[in-house]
């Protein structure tokens, strides 16, 4: 008779064991899930604006109205000189300076051609470079619609229209991209981690030494420490499809079958994964470390905040090697755009051969003697 | 005062035992702040993008060789069939898709008005809009080259000055922010598990009948890892400086103050865990999983803290690394100096002493 249910057993009652240990996997991942993505957003919508007008004519006016106007900028200071403005910047009050020139409206018409100068912040990364596009974007309206350039161009010379649309989103909300990402995250952190430390607190405890001496094979030792997580893994996963339900109201587009399908081998690629860490390290803090380590790269490598294809290629290997790359693209294809097996297929044999090589790997290294 | 110095040393016996764990803590973070460094980017690069050309023709080629020459696309076959374009988004092979349909130069030379189309996946809402502005820019350049009588008579041009960075170093936006999240998540897990661990190996009873003081214990705890961590630190400015060059703009006997005083932020925040909790694993679940996400969120880097619905600005005020973010910030890459941040300095130094005040109240003297 097979030794596996009996260590499925000692694995069950451990683990129900520690209740507050239970209480935390199910409890942060879905607290978290709850929360977090309503404090992100990446959508700019509140960029502050210092302006130094040199020029207080009518033009300079009617721009720094149409500016205020858009609804994506906040005035926070009119200054007389740059300096001043710049302080402003300084404290973080304001993220950009419009500076009108001197002459500005006579030179124009003068000259025919005039510059704005716009000082951005470019420490704030996204926001700076989505507020100058904003700002770019209300001047050369403003520009387009002067009396002076309105009779002046000749009218249908090469004039593109351009149409737009955004296929999946159509209102272009954060919430579909993030939420699938952050459930998938949450889960590898929690399973990742628990696994981690899982054999290594058996070394620490010195508890291994016991089952080391009875005649249990490597593989159900691993079996023995992978399915219990497993099966905590899938309850979280399910908890976490229905908070995106029922909080978030986004529905999976295609088949929830293929997304557990893929949560299913996922979850053995993953805890193949924590135990591999756990077979390495002496201690739960060297574990832990480790473990932190590969999250910290799964969290902001893997495509879930910053796209992949902006990354150098080595950077874009390294994401590739990651299980959770795979799974975010695929999660985020089945819940948003109702992809099937076959439009998934070469990423599930993706995720089938990290499940296989990283459990062999760590039913290999594991070690009964010493 | 002997006695402290006696413990500190066990302490510091304790810490340098373990020379696999004191690799892994400082091979670690370094290595992390490199990878980031050079990998993150805000920028965008290399969207693949779909090209269906109905028309065929001298204009409608021009245009696809003008994106072909920006960086900013990938250029994928060019398919006819308009299912082939839903197919390829199904797949996530592209991220955008044109479509010229027939007879767009005719349109733009004879008609005067031709059409595009521009598809992007909505399922990645900031890329998308990134995307959406990058082509209308390129389609507007190509129509004022090849029709420069369509180009505004008297033109506004806006000037546009990257202060603090003005070579476009991508990588700014991120390392001030990943070095905050870092050392936040290290060196609370490094005290976290240290009192615990007493407990959990039964040694605690030897020190709690010896007629050491707590406050001691505490002190003689933290300051191992106060040095460890001050190390680590050295170690990740210098990465950042010579490997990934960023230059230091403020004074640097600043920014190393500074950063002490979060470390002891963060230190007493792990200690107060330590206290708090019966076993090492869950002290190091609550620094790493309770931690880790809200501290990515709440400290701004990734995330602009004013978009946020005030309870979560609140919220976020709690985080020693939302003050310490902004303070390397103003030292580091703004060059600015204490009078700018005194206020941050003073709001981590009042949560170190409540840590403090907490955790040594927490501290339990009697076994059970």
């Amino acid at each position: 008779m097979s030794p596996l249910p009996f260590i499925l057993q000692k694995e069950f009652r451990q683990i129900f064991r520690d209740k507050t240990i239970l209480a935390m996997m199910f409890a942060l991942p879905i607290i978290q899930l709850i929360i977090l993505p309503l404090a992100m957003n990446f959508d700019v919508n509140s960029v502050n604006i210092a302006v130094v007008d040199h020029d207080h004519s009518a033009y300079s006016r009617q721009l720094i109205a149409k500016v205020l106007s858009s609804g994506y900028f906040n005035i926070t200071g009119s200054e007389p000189s740059y300096p001043r403005a710049l302080e402003h910047i300084e404290k973080g009050e304001a993220d950009i300076i419009m500076e009108i020139p001197t002459g500005f409206e006579r030179n124009l018409v003068r000259e025919g051609a005039q510059k704005i100068a716009l000082s951005v912040d470019a420490i704030n990364g996204t926001k700076a470079f989505i507020g100058s596009g904003y700002l770019n974007a209300i001047i050369k309206d403003f520009d387009e619609n002067l009396p002076l350039n309105v009779t002046a161009t000749a009218a249908g010379v090469g004039n593109i229209d351009i149409a737009y649309s955004n296929w999946y989103n159509p209102r272009a909300e954060s919430k579909y991209y993030l939420v699938p990402g952050i459930l998938v995250l949450l889960l590898t952190l929690i399973a990742g981690f628990i696994t981690a430390l899982n054999i290594v607190k058996e070394k620490e405890t010195g508890t291994i030494e016991q089952i080391n001496v009875t005649p249990i094979k490597k593989w159900e030792f691993i079996a023995g420490k992978l399915i219990p997580f497993w099966i905590i893994g899938m309850v979280v996963f399910t908890l976490g499809v229905l908070v995106c339900r029922f909080v978030y109201g986004i529905l999976p587009q295609g088949s929830v079958a293929l997304l557990y399908l893929f949560a299913a081998v996922y979850l053995v690629a993953l805890l193949g994964f924590g135990l591999l860490i756990s077979t390495f390290c002496d201690n739960q803090i060297q574990a832990m470390f480790v473990a932190f380590f590969f999250m910290m790269i799964f969290m902001l490598m893997s495509g879930l905040f910053t796209s992949v294809e902006s990354m150098p290629p080595w950077a874009r290997t390294i994401s590739n090697l990651a299980p959770i790359t795979h799974f975010i693209k695929v999660v985020r294809m089945i819940i948003l755009k109702g992809s099937g097996m076959a439009d998934t297929s070469s990423e599930l044999a993706y995720i089938c051969g990290f499940a296989v090589v990283l459990n062999a790997w760590a039913i290999w290294n594991y070690r009964k003697t010493s | 005062m002997q006695q402290l110095f006696v413990f500190i040393r066990k302490e510091f016996y304790h810490v340098f035992r373990d020379r696999r764990t004191l690799l892994v803590m400082f091979g670690l973070p370094a290595v992390q702040i490199l990878l980031f460094g050079f990998a993150m980017t805000s920028e965008m690069k290399n969207a693949r993008m779909v090209i269906s050309d109905n028309a065929r023709d001298v204009q409608s080629q021009q245009l696809i060789n003008k994106i072909k020459a920006s960086s900013y696309f990938t250029i994928s076959e060019a398919v006819t069939d308009y299912r082939d374009v839903e197919r390829a988004f199904k797949k996530d092979e592209v991220k955008c898709a044109l479509i010229f349909p027939a007879g767009f130069g005719n349109d733009l030379l004879n008609g005067g008005r031709a059409q595009v189309q521009i598809i992007t996946d909505g399922s990645d809402p900031n890329t998308a809009k990134t995307i959406i502005n990058y082509l209308t820019a390129i389609i507007t350049e190509y129509r004022q080259q090849q029709f420069p009588a369509a180009a505004l008579p008297y033109k506004i041009t806006p000037e546009i000055r990257m202060l603090y960075n003005e070579e476009g170093n991508g990588s700014l936006n991120f390392i001030p922010g990943v070095m905050a999240l870092i050392l936040m998540l290290v060196c609370t897990a490094l005290t976290s598990v240290s009192i615990v661990k007493e407990k959990e190996m039964g040694t605690m009873e030897v020190l709690l009948v010896s007629p050491f003081k707590p406050v001691l214990v505490l002190i003689s705890k933290a300051v191992p890892y106060l040095v460890l961590s001050f190390i680590n630190f050295t170690l990740i400015v210098l990465l950042s400086v010579f490997a990934l060059h960023v230059e230091i703009k403020g004074s640097i006997f600043l920014l190393f103050l500074e950063s002490t005083l979060f470390i002891i932020t963060c230190l007493s925040l792990g200690l107060l865990i330590s206290n708090t909790t019966s076993s090492q694993q869950t002290a190091l679940l609550i620094c790493m999983m309770g931690l880790m996400m809200p501290t990515m969120v709440f400290t701004g880097f990734m995330f602009p803290l004013e978009n946020m619905p005030w309870p979560f600005r609140v919220i976020s005020n709690i985080l020693p690394s939302r003050w310490y973010y902004i303070i390397i910030k103003a030292v580091m890459l703004k060059g600015l100096g204490f009078k700018y941040i005194w206020k941050e300095t003073l709001v981590l130094a009042g949560m170190t002493l409540v840590l403090l005040t907490i955790a040594l109240k927490k501290f339990k003297i009697r076994l059970q």
